[in-house]
């Protein structure tokens, strides 16, 4: 049986249809060049020297001690952080789906699943080291301990935790949602009690999901970069000694090589994740829940689980209050009264505050909606198209999500300071602002695409073929119906790009020259001096920008979005 | 359009197309459509039937050019227009889902392909008006999609791919979504304006009497391949393999041998007892099978073949009876039954039936699994 013809026919098509054409083979080389190069460029370099190929630079790299501790602290943290976040998580996604809890501990929760999304990454250090440190608000004046030491493991460890348990809970949250209550009413039907039908149908229906929570946290947590480099002290991890063995030790062999075995650790989890325990939790809970939960209403449970969480909720809203609050004190860990507006002023009289907010905003307010559009093409192609080469865009595509910043940072230095493969071609790209816009989109890409896909899944295949068939071409396709339909997934992409790129730094941290200056890594290098009543007062501003731009999405979306029609019809 | 086609219908023709797929599980490749040959006269309404899985949707989707045949050549209006995207084709589709774009109103839904092709602003309002007045929404242009029933959404889904005037109309399942009311309103409906424009359709269903309603021509098709074409009658009375009688409706099937001719009867013997059948056929002897609807059994105390009742039912419009002849179980739908005899369960009785209401089947070997999935 020969397929020729019809292979043939579709190709044909396909090359009648220039846009299309143009659109894929864009997507590619920009794929190639800014992804699949960079990473490619590391292993080149760290194996490939003046000697041919050879190991030696792995070799030499392992015999160093400090990377072999960085590996084992990376991997020590990453597992704690896992097991905490999921397990923290899966209580906060437990009680919202399962207890009737009153409106406001909802509200609560609803703010802690917000805060992670609009905030810089290292904030959590920041305050820790405020209320927990040496010169803490908590350890020294309400407790009297003067010498409370949280740098290092249990600092990295509970601030990550606090960071990326949020994440879990609204993995978990979903999945919960998806368990048809029938199942679990037909085990307390059977006689089992709530407990046992929580150990005996819940969490084996949740098990592949609670694995793939803990990989994600645990993923996130060693590409982790700015809050070991905050609050780590002398305790190193992979990221933290890459970026010291480019800044420091001006190694940039030997950083590419770290840089491998980082990404190697990364990619085998996500590997795991993504194609063993996402397939599992389909698998399990593809099912919509056929009615309305029945709440646990039992007090016993009610109370205890409601305080529990509105506690570990309230105490995360502190720590991110503790902020703005930060930036008012007078001194911090000295002088409280009265509370000042100086380290605001400084920011923009002595610090050159306005170029810093002016540089991210500018940078970032390009990359968003380039990364919007690119992520809403991507999962276009990927979801209703086909043609060859859409294997190679989706892989690439999620594929960046495992890669974490500092390696990617890595492997732009490698790959684009002499130009490629060190030829000097484009290396007029390094140090311009472009190579930080393409980051901030490579960075953003993947979730974007991510979301832009579950989006257009929703969408009937057929309404596209049925413009399609009406004599519209790809573009026209696309503008008149799929645009429309998913604006909102549009909007929200382009402002979560925004979030995240102006509150990136993992891989701008490398890249970024004098010429640009950048609120995140300022805070970061106000931070490691100790300057933190200045560092507050940027990260403030910051978490200002973002929570704005977020608020403002959510606006037009509730006013201009295309939910709003249907909405308004239903309920005519 | 204005309700009299200015545009001459299309002829669809499909030369030895094939589509193979690729079996996601085994890796193996397989024919979805093999080998189909036919040819669609112009303002005809051809129907392809089948069970799922037997190529219909997909040469029909080959026809509107969302897939490409990997053998043979599909001609549209004489033309081949196999390299030709499904925007430069001259089909218009209305989808299983509907597919009306939910961001738009029903004027603009339908107005959507005559925007694409730059008509005046009066040209397409005139247009719209008059395809919305055939399909009965004309106060309902300026709704949203979502707030129609899902008999008004089909109307507004026919309307769109009307008002474009294509050269074939294309269906897929249409109908599948409605409550079994409205799909029988609907198939009347779509007949209706079918004929009143002189359109060529095409129509994809898997519901036998859906097909037969509405088509001047239907095409069996099973496992990719087409195991039967011609008008409703021709394939219900007349049916070429024991699929074919199945899938087509109610049937019994009792095995037989020939024993010779009588005028334009054939002789045969059922479990030793003599019957006529009307075949044209020139058998000469041998084993064969007797196709039987059940409408056109009579059961009565005397007749051709006795037999013992296992089941009796009162249907309503009929008294349904399962009967036990020789090995064979027999399906009888006993018409209008008031005021003769019910048989009960355990009886014994015979049945009969007229030569002409028989059709004679060569033994095939046919594999069961896949007829009885309807």
């Amino acid at each position: 049986m020969a397929q020729g013809q019809g292979a043939a026919l579709d190709r044909k098509k396909l090359m009648a249809d220039p846009i299309m054409m143009t659109t894929i083979v864009l997507l590619i080389a920009f794929l190639t060049l800014f992804i699949l190069y960079p990473l490619a460029i590391l292993l080149v370099d760290s194996m490939y020297g003046a000697k041919g190929f050879s190991f030696d630079t792995f070799v030499r790299i392992f015999q160093l001690k400090n990377f072999r501790t960085a590996i084992t602290n990376t991997l020590a943290v990453g597992f704690v952080v896992g097991i905490l976040s999921t397990l923290i998580g899966l209580l906060f996604a437990y009680v919202e789906v399962y207890v009737r809890m009153r409106k406001a501990v909802g509200g609560l929760f609803k703010v802690v699943s917000m805060l992670p999304v609009v905030s810089p990454p290292f904030v959590l250090s920041l305050s820790m080291i405020m209320l927990f440190g040496r010169a803490g608000l908590i350890t020294r004046f309400a407790l009297g301990i003067y010498d409370n030491n949280i740098y290092g493991y249990w600092g990295i460890v509970v601030v990550q935790t606090l960071t990326f348990f949020p994440v879990c809970y609204m993995m978990l949250k979903g999945l919960l949602k998806n368990i048809d209550p029938s199942m679990e009413e037909a085990a307390r039907d059977m006689g089992a009690s709530r407990w046992k039908v929580f150990t005996t149908v819940t969490l084996p229906l949740l098990l592949p999901g609670l694995g793939n929570a803990f990989l994600v946290t645990f993923i996130e947590s060693i590409a982790d970069f700015a809050n070991p480099m905050i609050i780590g002290g002398s305790y190193d991890t992979l990221a933290t000694t890459i970026y010291l063995q480019i800044t420091g030790a001006m190694d940039k062999e030997g950083a590419a090589a770290m840089a491998v075995v980082l990404l190697c650790i990364t990619l085998g989890m996500f590997a795991v994740q993504k194609y063993y325990l996402e397939r599992k939790t389909a698998a399990t809970l593809s099912g919509k829940a056929s009615r309305v939960r029945m709440l646990i209403e039992d007090r016993s449970v009610t109370i205890p689980l409601t305080i529990l969480c509105s506690l570990a909720a309230i105490f995360v809203i502190l720590m991110y209050l503790c902020v703005p609050i930060g930036a008012l004190f007078p001194t911090w860990g000295y002088k409280f009264t009265p509370l000042t507006f100086k380290w605001f002023e400084q920011v923009f009289t002595r610090y050159r505050g306005l170029q810093a907010f002016r540089d991210s905003f500018v940078l970032s307010l390009i990359a968003a909606p380039i990364t919007a559009l690119l992520s809403m093409i991507i999962s276009y192609l990927v979801v209703k198209r086909k043609f060859r080469g859409k294997g190679f865009i989706e892989a690439v595509s999620i594929l960046a999500m495992a890669v974490p910043g500092t390696v990617l940072g890595v492997g732009y230095i490698r790959g684009f300071a002499n130009g490629l493969f060190h030829t000097g071609i484009l290396s007029g790209l390094y140090g311009t602002g472009a190579i930080l816009v393409i980051v901030f989109i490579v960075r953003s890409l993947p979730t974007g695409t991510r979301s832009g896909i579950s989006a257009l899944r929703q969408i009937d295949k057929s309404i596209e073929e049925s413009a399609y068939d009406m004599g519209a071409d790809s573009l026209k396709v696309f503008t008149s119906v799929t645009l429309p339909l998913i604006k909102d997934s549009f909007l929200s992409g382009l402002v979560t790009a925004f979030v995240r790129s102006i509150t990136a730094i993992s891989a701008i941290i490398l890249l970024v020259t004098p010429s640009y200056l950048l609120i995140t890594v300022q805070i970061n290098e106000f931070a490691e001096k100790g300057a933190y009543s200045i560092a507050c007062a940027f990260a403030t501003i910051l978490i200002l920008i973002t929570y704005g731009s977020v608020v403002l999405m959510n606006f037009i979306i509730k006013h201009f979005g295309t939910s709003r029609k249907v909405r308004e019809v239903e309920s005519t | 359009m204005s309700g009299n086609g200015k545009k001459a219908p299309k002829g669809v023709r499909l030369s030895h197309v094939s589509k193979i797929y690729q079996n996601p599980k085994t890796g193996k490749d397989f024919y979805a459509v093999h080998d189909v040959d036919l040819d669609i006269e112009p303002g005809s309404f051809v129907t392809l039937l089948g069970p799922s899985g037997c190529g219909k949707t997909t040469t029909l989707r080959m026809i509107a050019g969302f897939e490409s045949p990997d053998e043979g050549e599909i001609y549209l209006g004489g033309q081949p227009i196999n390299q030709l995207t499904p925007n430069k084709r001259d089909t218009a589709m209305v989808f299983q889902s509907y597919a009306l774009f939910p961001h738009y109103n029903v004027f603009d839904n339908v107005a959507y392909g005559l925007k694409l092709r730059k008509l005046g602003r009066e040209e397409i309002r005139e247009k719209v008006t008059n395809i919305l007045r055939l399909v009965e929404l004309s106060d309902m242009e300026q709704r949203m999609t979502n707030q129609l029933s899902g008999g008004q959404q089909q109307r507004v889904a026919l309307a769109r791919a009307l008002v474009v005037e294509p050269g074939v109309l294309l269906f897929d399942e249409p109908l599948s979504n409605l409550d079994a009311k409205l799909r029988v309103q609907m198939r009347t409906e779509i007949r209706r304006i079918q004929q009143a424009l002189g359109i060529t359709a095409i129509y994809v269903t898997h519901d036998q009497s859906e097909a037969m309603a509405i088509s001047d021509n239907i095409i069996l098709m099973k496992d990719g391949v087409i195991a039967q074409m011609g008008s409703p009658t021709e394939i219900y009375y007349h049916p070429n393999s024991e699929f074919v009688a199945d899938f087509i409706g109610e049937c019994n099937f009792l095995p037989c041998t020939v024993t010779g001719r009588k005028w334009e009867d054939i002789e045969a013997t059922v479990y030793g007892y003599p019957v006529l059948v009307r075949s044209e056929e020139t058998y000469t002897g041998g084993e064969a099978e007797i196709v039987l609807r059940p409408e056109a059994i009579e059961i009565a105390d005397q007749g051709l073949l006795p037999c013992r009742v296992e089941l009796s039912c009162f249907m309503g419009s009929y008294q349904n009876y399962h009967v036990r002849v020789g090995e064979s179980l027999v399906k009888i739908a006993d018409n209008c039954p008031i005021g003769r005899k019910t048989y009960q369960v355990g009886d014994m009785a015979a049945i009969s039936f007229r030569s002409e209401c028989a059709h004679l089947l060569k033994i095939q070997k046919e594999d069961k699994a896949v007829i009885s999935e309807k």
